[in-house]
């Protein structure tokens, strides 16, 4: 049987890693290639790399810091932020990442999934879908949370997914960095339109709020940023925790 | 010195970071002749198994491999690597491999309803004991990426199973070769274990089928290969 994941999530701002609320006010976090290192002391599923940077929106930097964390980490790597091409995504594939993470590509250019898809297989490409909560719709935006897309999420995961989408990260940008929990209802939703793995991703605060959006909604992973980055956890705790509600991770 | 094959198709940096980091320094082997100078050969593995196996051809791999093998010189296939060892494979059409193992390549489609490709961590339940699974406890998870499985046609080659739907074969060995669906390099503590204890492996195995699991395994993969 195929296990849980948790799975933290590095944003990357000009060279460091940074935490965001709401998609916005950036806090200082560390450095990229020694986060990985802690992480892959922590025995971490899966790692999420993600360049924020609004301006030069390039995979320049991510190319250049993959081989660095390639070196000290030895674990699954999914990388974006910036990724327009199938040159660009084999790149950094080459370069070391295990996945490309799509997001406003996926609304301008569908067609860069199928390339990348026929290419490296449908599991190497995630499509991040970015979500607003507005008069109870879920609103789809693109290029970090400022270009809101008028495509509905429904109609958005069916094409990706016809398109070889091999997994979707979702990201709440009203939880993000807020620490009080996961946006349960769209992970439901995303999760009854999905026929493939979905990651979960903004609002963990505590172990808590894991277990119910596991429970609750059966993604296959959930991402963690301000959890790790302000609280004493870790992935190691985190799943012990899990452990106990008969969710099953990975055993080292 | 170790050696790990780069004929230019897919990403093999992760395997060298890996035995580099358990503190040996591998090369890479472009050209079949290297292969002289190898007391360790890796045959990592990325791609489709009817162009691997074309370039391997044409490249004059395929019988180098071989006449290493024979040698008693230790080789690890990984992934698709490991596939390449079988008799033949069905991906694209009906290839033939380097058939050091007799076992045939077939779709995981074939065999279950869960989605293909298997991604992720996965449990690996081992059949038999050996050297490369030293200080690796049973059952523990390996990560996976894989569309094809392999389906031997002895018992005695079957080293450890996992459970997708169906029990997949994940690790084969015979003689002085060792070969693993999952991706060690990617599996960080228990994966760097098997690669440091493959870099350790003098090539020497005997088969040593449990008991217990030896009926269990030989109806669940076993009997009519029809491919």
């Amino acid at each position: 049987m195929l296990k849980k994941r948790i799975i933290p999530l590095m944003l990357l701002l000009d060279e460091r890693l940074v935490k965001t609320t709401q998609f916005d006010s950036w806090r200082d976090v560390g450095d990229p290639v020694k986060s990985a290192s802690v992480y892959n002391s922590q025995y971490t599923d899966e790692l999420v790399l993600l360049n924020i940077a609004r301006e030069q929106r390039t995979i320049e930097q991510l190319a250049e810091l993959i081989p660095e964390i390639a070196k000290v980490s030895f674990m699954p790597l999914s990388v974006g932020g910036g990724i327009n091409s199938l040159a660009d995504a084999a790149y950094l594939i080459n370069q070391g990442a295990d996945k490309v993470i799509i997001n406003s590509a996926a609304y301008h250019s569908p067609a860069l999934i199928s390339e990348i898809a026929n290419q490296f297989g449908r599991q190497a490409v995630i499509i991040s879908l970015d979500v607003k909560t507005q008069n109870d719709h879920f609103v789809l935006y693109s290029h970090c949370g400022q270009q809101e897309e008028s495509v509905s999420l429904e109609q958005h995961i069916e094409s990706c997914q016809q398109a070889g989408a091999g997994e979707f990260m979702i990201q709440s940008i009203d939880h993000d960095g807020m620490m009080a929990g996961f946006n349960i209802p769209l992970f439901a939703q995303v999760m009854a339109l999905s026929k493939v793995p979905v990651i979960g991703c903004s609002g963990s605060g505590h172990y808590q709020h894991l277990k119910q959006a596991f429970v609750e909604t059966g993604v296959s992973g959930l991402g963690c940023g301000s959890l790790f980055n302000f609280s004493d956890s870790n992935p190691i705790r985190a799943k012990s925790y899990l452990s106990n509600y008969d969710l099953p991770f990975k055993q080292v | 010195m170790i050696g790990i094959l780069n004929i230019g198709l897919g990403n093999i940096q992760s395997v060298y970071n890996a035995v580099y980091e358990n503190g040996f320094d591998p090369v890479l082997v472009t050209q079949p002749e290297q292969l002289a100078e190898l007391s360790h050969f890796i045959l990592p593995g990325v791609g489709h198994f009817n162009a691997v196996s074309k370039k391997l051809e044409e490249l004059g791999f395929s019988q180098a491999i071989q006449a290493f093998i024979a040698e008693g010189k230790p080789t690890l296939g990984i992934c698709l690597g490991m596939q390449l060892l079988a008799t033949n494979s069905v991906e694209g059409s009906l290839t033939s491999g380097l058939d050091i193992i007799p076992a045939n390549i077939l779709p995981i489609a074939e065999l279950t309803d869960l989605p293909v490709p298997h991604v992720g961590w996965n449990e690996v339940a081992l059949t038999q004991s050996h050297p490369v699974f030293d200080n690796i406890k049973d059952h523990r998870d390996f990560y996976f990426v894989h569309s094809y499985h392999m389906k031997c046609q002895n018992t005695e080659h079957v080293l450890a199973t996992t459970d997708y739907g169906q029990q997949l074969i994940c690790c084969v060995a015979k003689d002085n070769v060792v070969g693993v669906q999952f991706h060690p390099e990617k599996s960080q503590k228990n994966g760097m274990q098997l690669l440091e204890n493959f870099c350790d492996w003098d090539g020497v195995w005997q088969t040593n089928v449990k008991e217990e699991v030896k009926d269990e395994v030989t109806s669940q993969h076993l009997g009519a290969v029809t491919c």
